[in-house]
C-alpha cells in the first residue's frame, strides 16, 4: 500500500443539475505516469480541479501518501506536494519567467532578496530536469512550448512530487510534444508521479504506465497500458464500438473551384500573417492545411471567406474573382456557393443565446422559404430545423432549446448542417472537431467525406494532425504564414511534423 | 512683467492644481492595476473633501479632518469593492453610482448640519493646512533665475503637495519592488494565475481598493483643507475624471502619471491665466475651450499620438472560477 501516491475515495461533485463526478475511486502509484482519458465533459478536468483544491468535492476523501488530507484551496494542494499544469496556462503574460515562477512563493515582502534566491533555485531545477528557459524573458514573447515549460517549472519550484498535466499537448507541435514526453519520463525517473489528462489515445499508449477511463462522470475502468489496446480504450470511452479510421475511396478531382493566388494578409498590428500563399482547390477533393495554431491558417480562412481584408493577392471562386483586398461580402460569397464553418463556433459561428432553430438559419435568414413578406416564417424555420436535427442526429432534438445548452459536438453539428445542406460548391471548414467528442467526430468525418464524394470542394484547416491525415487528399503545411510544403495523404507524421516546425526540406525524422 | 516671471507664476499654479490629480490618478493606479475599473474617483474625492471640511470645522483640527477624509474615502472604496469584487457587479455602474450618491448626499448633509447652502464653515488657521516656507526663501528671492525657482516654485507649498510628489516614487516602489505589488499587478492581468498560486484574488483586490481609498482621501483633503478653506458643493468639478484620463494617458505607469497630471494641471493653470486676456494672433478665446482642453488633448493623443494604451488585461472583469 505504501507505494500509492494518491488515492481518491468516493469523490462526488455536482454543478447544479450537472453531476460531473459520480463516486470516483482512483489509485495512482508512486513514480508512474498515470493517464486519465475520457471524452470532453466526461469529468476529467473537474476531478483534477478537486484534487488541486480549485473546487470542493461534495463528498469523498483524498489520500496523499496514504494519509487523508483536506484540500480546501490550491495552497493546501501545494503543501501536499501536488502541482498542476493547466490546459490554459496560468501565467501572467507581461511578467518575466522569473516573476511568474515566484508569484505566490516570494519568501519575503521585498522582492530583491527573493529574486536572487529564485534565480539560484531555477538554475538548479534547469540542470536537474533539462528544462532550460531564460529567466528574464517575458512570457508573451515565448513560444507555447516554452510557456508550458515555465508552468512545469512553477510546480517544481513549489516542490511538487505529484504533477498533474491537463491536456498538455493541445497547443504543441509534434516535436514539442515529443520533448514534453521526454521531460515527463525524466521526472518519472527522478521519482515524481505524473498524472496526464488527455483525450488522445495515442499519447496514452505512448507514455503512460497505467490508464483510467472516465465516461459521463464515472470512472469506468483502470488498465495497465501495456495490456490494453487503442480499440479497447476507445470503446470504454464512448461506451460502444467506434471506427477510428475513416474509410474513404479514391478522390476524383474535377475542375478548379477555388483558386488562391499570392494571397498576403496582415493583422491589426501590421504583422504579416499570411505570406504570398497560392493553391488550387478542385471539385471532389479535400485539401487539408496542417500547421501549429497561429501560423496564419486562421487569417487565411478569414480572408477567403470575406471576414478579413487581404493586403494583396487574388482569389477566384468558380472562375470569378472575390474582392479579397476590397469589400468582399460574406453573404454575397454565400450566394455564390462558398460556405464557411468557422474555427471558433462560439464567437463566429453561433449566437449562443439564440434558439437552435434561429442558429440553424443564421446568415440564410433572407432565404425566401424562411420569409413571410418582411416577417420570418417561424413554422417553416422550425420544420426545417427539425429535419436537420434528424439528419445530423443533433441531441437533444429540440429546435426551441437555447444553443448554449447543447454540447460542443452538437453545436458543431448545428453549424455543419447549416453550411453543408445548401449544397455549396466550396466548403471551408476550420477545426471541425475542436471540443467535439469521439462519437461525434466519427459522424462529422463521415459527413465531410460524403460531401467530397458528391463533388464539393473542401478546404480543411485543423491543428489535429491525425485529422488532416485521415481526411485530406492533399496536405499543405503552413509555417509562419507561408505554405512550406505539399504532401500526399500518405505523408508520415514525422515528415509533416518537421515541416510544421519550420524545418524545410525532406529530411526524415530519425527512424 | 517679464516672460520668466509669468512662467514661474504659471508653473507654481500648475503644481497647485496638479496635486489632487496626482493623488487621484495614483489611487486609480492601484485599483486598475488590480483589475478593477474605477470611475468613482470623482465621488471618493468629493466625499473625502466634504468629510475633511466638516470634521475640521467641528474639531478645529486639520489632522482630524485629514483622518476623516481618508476614512470616508476608504468606506466608499469598500462599497465599490463589495459591489464589484464580492457581488461581481458591473464596475462602471458601481462607480457612477458612488459619484451620484456622494454628489447629492454631501449637499444634503452639509445643508442639514451647517445651513450654509451646502458649504462647510470657513476654516481658521489651525483647521487648515499652512504653506511651508523653506529656509532663506525670502532672502535669496532676488537672485536671478535660481532665486524665484527656489523661493516660489519649490518653497511655499502645503505639506500635502510634497506628499503627493513623494507618493509617485513610493507607488512605483510598492508596485514593482514588493511582493504586494507583484501580486497586485498579477491579479489585474490574470487572476487565474494568482488563484492557482494559492493567493486569494478577492483579498488582493480588496487591499488594492483600500490603497485607492487612502490616496483619494488625501486628494479630497487637499481640496477642502489646503487649496481652499472649507468644502464647497461639487468642488471636485470633474478632477476625478481628469485623473482617470491622466491614468490612461500615462498607460498605467506611476512616473508617466505624474507627467500627465502636470500637463493637465498646466493646461488648467493656463486656462485660468488666460481668462479675459486675449491670446496673441488668435485673440479672445472662450474660457470653456481652455477648460475642455485636457479632455480634447486626451482624446487626440489617445487616438494616435502616444500609441495604444493597453489596459490591465483582467480590468473590469469580476473573477469567477470556471463554470
Amino acid at each position: 500500500m505504501d507505494n500509492i501516491a494518491i488515492e481518491l475515495r468516493g469523490i462526488d461533485k455536482s454543478f447544479g443539475p450537472v453531476h460531473a463526478n459520480k463516486n470516483i475511486n482512483l489509485k495512482v502509484r508512486k513514480g508512474t505516469i498515470h493517464g486519465i482519458i475520457g471524452e470532453n465533459g466526461a469529468g476529467k478536468s473537474t476531478l483534477m480541479s478537486i484534487l488541486y483544491g480549485f473546487y470542493q468535492a461534495d463528498s469523498g476523501e483524498i489520500l496523499v501518501d496514504g494519509k487523508a488530507v483536506s484540500i480546501r484551496d490550491p495552497n493546501a494542494a501545494i503543501a501536499a506536494g501536488i502541482g498542476m499544469v493547466h490546459q490554459h496556462f496560468m501565467l501572467v503574460e507581461n511578467f518575466t519567467v522569473l516573476e511568474n515562477i515566484m508569484l505566490g512563493a516570494e519568501d519575503s515582502q521585498i522582492l530583491n532578496k527573493g529574486i536572487a534566491k529564485a534565480r539560484v533555485e531555477l538554475k538548479r531545477l534547469e540542470r536537474e530536469y533539462a528544462l532550460e528557459v531564460d529567466p528574464d524573458a517575458v512570457i508573451e514573447e515565448l513560444p507555447v512550448g516554452l510557456q508550458q515549460r515555465v508552468e512545469i517549472l512553477k510546480a517544481l519550484y513549489r516542490r511538487a512530487d505529484i504533477l498533474i498535466l491537463d491536456e498538455p499537448t493541445g497547443v504543441l507541435t509534434p516535436a514539442e510534444a515529443d520533448h514534453l514526453f521526454r521531460v515527463l519520463e525524466q521526472l518519472k525517473s527522478q521519482g515524481k508521479t505524473v498524472i496526464l489528462i488527455t483525450h488522445k489515445l495515442r499519447e496514452i499508449m505512448a507514455i503512460t504506465d497505467e490508464v483510467s477511463v472516465m465516461r459521463r462522470g464515472e470512472m469506468v475502468a483502470t488498465r495497465t497500458t501495456a495490456e490494453t489496446s487503442v480499440e479497447e480504450l476507445a470503446e470504454l470511452m464512448v461506451g460502444r464500438r467506434v471506427l477510428l479510421r475513416v474509410e474513404k475511396g479514391e478522390a476524383r478531382p474535377g475542375e478548379v473551384k477555388l483558386a488562391v493566388e499570392g494571397l498576403t494578409v496582415k493583422d491589426g498590428r501590421g504583422v504579416t500573417m499570411v505570406d504570398n500563399v497560392s493553391f488550387n482547390l478542385k471539385a471532389g477533393e479535400i485539401v487539408g492545411i496542417a500547421g501549429v495554431a497561429g501560423n496564419g491558417q486562421s487569417e487565411l480562412l478569414e480572408a477567403i471567406s470575406g471576414i478579413r481584408r487581404a493586403v494583396s493577392g487574388s482569389v477566384h471562386l468558380n472562375g470569378k474573382p472575390i474582392e479579397v483586398t476590397g469589400r468582399a461580402d460574406p453573404s454575397d460569397l454565400r450566394n455564390r456557393g462558398l460556405a464557411h464553418v468557422p474555427e471558433d463556433r462560439h464567437h463566429v459561428g453561433l449566437v449562443l443565446k439564440f434558439e437552435e432553430c434561429e442558429n440553424a438559419i443564421l446568415g440564410y435568414h433572407h432565404d425566401k422559404r424562411y420569409l413571410n413578406g418582411v416577417f420570418l416564417n417561424v413554422d417553416a424555420i422550425r420544420k426545417d430545423a427539425e429535419k436537420r436535427i434528424a439528419e445530423y442526429d443533433i441531441r437533444p432534438p429540440n429546435p426551441r432549446l437555447k444553443t448554449a445548452n447543447f454540447s460542443g459536438g452538437n453545436q458543431q453539428k448545428i453549424v455543419l448542417a447549416r453550411e453543408m445542406e445548401r449544397g455549396p460548391d466550396v466548403l471551408i471548414i476550420g477545426q471541425p472537431t475542436r471540443g467535439v467528442d469521439v462519437g461525434a467526430i466519427e459522424f462529422i468525418h463521415r459527413r465531410i467525406i460524403e460531401m467530397r464524394d458528391q463533388g464539393m470542394a473542401v478546404l480543411l484547416v485543423s491543428v489535429e494532425l491525425d485529422e488532416i491525415r485521415a481526411l485530406s487528399d492533399r496536405i499543405l503545411v503552413m509555417f509562419a504564414g507561408r505554405v512550406v510544403g505539399e504532401r500526399g495523404p500518405d505523408a508520415t507524421e514525422g515528415e509533416l511534423g518537421l515541416l510544421m516546425a519550420g524545418v524545410e526540406g525532406r529530411k526524415e525524422a530519425a527512424e | 512683467m517679464d516672460f520668466f516671471h509669468v512662467l514661474v507664476v504659471l508653473l507654481e499654479s500648475t503644481i497647485r492644481v496638479s496635486v489632487p490629480l496626482i493623488f487621484a490618478a495614483l489611487a486609480g493606479l492601484f485599483t486598475e492595476r488590480a483589475g478593477i475599473f474605477d470611475i468613482g474617483l470623482e465621488g471618493k474625492m468629493l466625499g473625502a473633501a466634504f468629510a475633511a471640511g466638516a470634521v475640521a470645522a467641528v474639531t478645529q483640527s486639520v489632522w482630524m479632518g485629514l483622518l476623516a477624509a481618508i476614512l470616508i474615502s476608504i468606506a466608499l472604496s469598500l462599497v465599490h469593492g463589495y459591489a464589484s469584487i464580492t457581488q461581481r457587479g458591473n464596475q462602471i455602474v458601481s462607480g457612477v453610482a458612488i459619484n451620484f450618491i456622494v454628489a447629492g448626499s454631501t449637499v444634503i448633509l452639509g445643508e442639514a448640519w451647517f445651513r450654509q447652502g451646502g458649504r462647510t464653515p470657513a476654516l481658521g488657521e489651525g483647521a487648515r493646512f499652512q504653506t511651508i516656507t523653506f529656509p532663506y526663501a525670502d532672502s535669496i528671492r532676488e537672485i536671478p533665475i535660481l532665486g524665484p525657482i527656489y523661493s516660489d516654485l519649490l518653497s511655499g507649498h502645503f505639506i500635502l503637495t510634497y506628499v503627493a510628489f513623494a507618493m509617485v516614487p513610493i507607488s512605483w516602489w510598492i508596485l514593482y519592488r514588493t511582493r504586494f505589488g507583484l501580486r497586485l499587478r498579477a491579479v489585474g492581468e490574470n487572476p487565474g494565475a494568482v488563484d492557482t498560486a494559492g493567493i486569494s484574488v478577492i483579498w488582493m483586490r480588496y487591499r488594492a481598493v483600500i490603497c485607492c481609498g487612502i490616496l483619494c482621501g488625501f486628494a479630497g483633503a487637499y481640496l477642502s483643507l489646503a487649496m481652499t478653506a472649507g468644502f464647497v458643493k461639487g468642488m471636485t468639478a470633474g478632477k476625478g475624471y481628469i485623473a482617470l484620463a491622466a491614468l490612461i494617458f500615462a498607460k498605467w505607469r506611476p512616473f508617466n502619471i505624474m507627467l500627465a497630471c502636470l500637463l493637465f494641471g498646466f493646461l488648467d493653470a493656463l486656462a485660468i491665466r488666460l481668462q479675459g486676456n486675449p491670446l496673441p494672433l488668435i485673440g479672445q478665446v472662450p474660457v470653456q475651450l481652455m477648460q475642455a482642453l485636457p479632455y480634447i488633448l486626451t482624446v487626440i493623443l489617445l487616438a494616435g499620438f502616444i500609441g495604444k494604451a493597453i489596459p490591465p488585461k483582467a480590468g473590469g472583469v469580476p473573477y469567477v472560477k470556471e463554470r
